[in-house]
């Protein structure tokens, strides 16, 4: 019950931290945490193997490819430094728009899920075996899997063409 | 002990905190990382929903969706580091125009 807050509390402390921060490093580095107590929240959840892959994949994986990309650009803070000193319901009008509409949305959820009964405590019998998951996935899920494969070497051929220095298109150009 | 609906408020939070960072901040790599925390306040959902039902599918579920999430960042961070090349800058409204 406890562990349920510490957790949550951790990971809405770091996500809005996150977006509060203008150096990006510190934003992803709290984003890390953020995924930490998310996995943590997954083995409440009695999801031992997304728990795992969420700390593997994303901690481990994407997030440091995104603090790679930050370090390689070398460009830590915002332009916009006047523009970002002022009051987040201050400044111009798209932004203002913007906040209003993700206050709106938090609003809604919340009072959506208000409305519903209450779904009472979890049931006590859980598949939680890698093992379950692993005969799903090679199953069920067989041909997404498979296609999943595809989706995986079509954005690696994607980034080295993007971020590739001498652009082929480019060379072709008069 | 926590219910279905504590995780699904949870997930609520987060996915409005992601939404608000993506309307606000004005650097590229900060709007990714917004997308990111979006991404992962449904992946608690698709969780929380398959442990109150009792199935495997709402983790298989979250399987694809971490796959997803590495081809669009793979991707979103080559265009990334594309734009910087071109611009020298992050700024999205630097990038306003559909040619340079």
């Amino acid at each position: 019950m406890t562990l349920f807050y510490v957790f949550a509390a951790i990971a809405v402390v770091a996500s809005l931290l996150v977006i509060a921060q203008r150096n990006p490093i510190y934003s992803v580095l709290l984003l890390i945490a953020s995924f930490g107590a998310l996995s943590g929240l997954y083995v409440l959840l009695s999801a031992p193997f997304v728990a795992v892959i969420q700390i593997v994949v994303y901690a481990g994986a994407i997030m440091v490819l995104f603090l790679f990309v930050v370090m390689l650009l070398n460009a830590p803070h915002e332009e916009t430094e006047a523009d970002e000193r002022r009051h987040v319901l201050l400044r111009s009008g798209a932004l203002r728009f913007g906040a209003v509409l993700a206050f709106a949305l938090a609003a809604e959820l919340v009072w959506a899920l208000s409305q519903g009964r209450d779904t009472g405590a979890f049931p006590g019998a859980s598949v939680a075996s890698v093992a379950a998951i692993g005969r799903t996935l090679f199953t069920d899920y067989a041909f997404p899997f498979e296609v999943t494969s595809i989706l995986i070497l079509v954005a690696l051929v994607g980034a080295v063409v993007l971020a590739q220095r001498d652009h082929p298109l480019d060379r072709e150009r008069p | 002990m926590p219910t279905l609906d504590h995780y699904l408020l949870l997930s609520a939070v987060l996915f409005a905190i992601g939404a608000a960072g993506v309307f606000v901040r004005r650097n590229l790599i900060t709007i990714l990382l917004s997308v990111e925390i979006m991404l992962n306040a449904v992946n608690l959902t698709f969780v929380a929903f398959g442990r109150a039902l009792g199935t495997v599918d709402g983790q298989i579920i979250v399987f694809f969706v971490m796959t997803v999430a590495a081809a669009e960042a793979a991707v979103g961070l080559a265009i990334v580091i594309g734009l910087f090349r071109h611009r020298e800058s992050l700024n999205p409204d630097s990038f306003a125009q559909l040619k340079w």
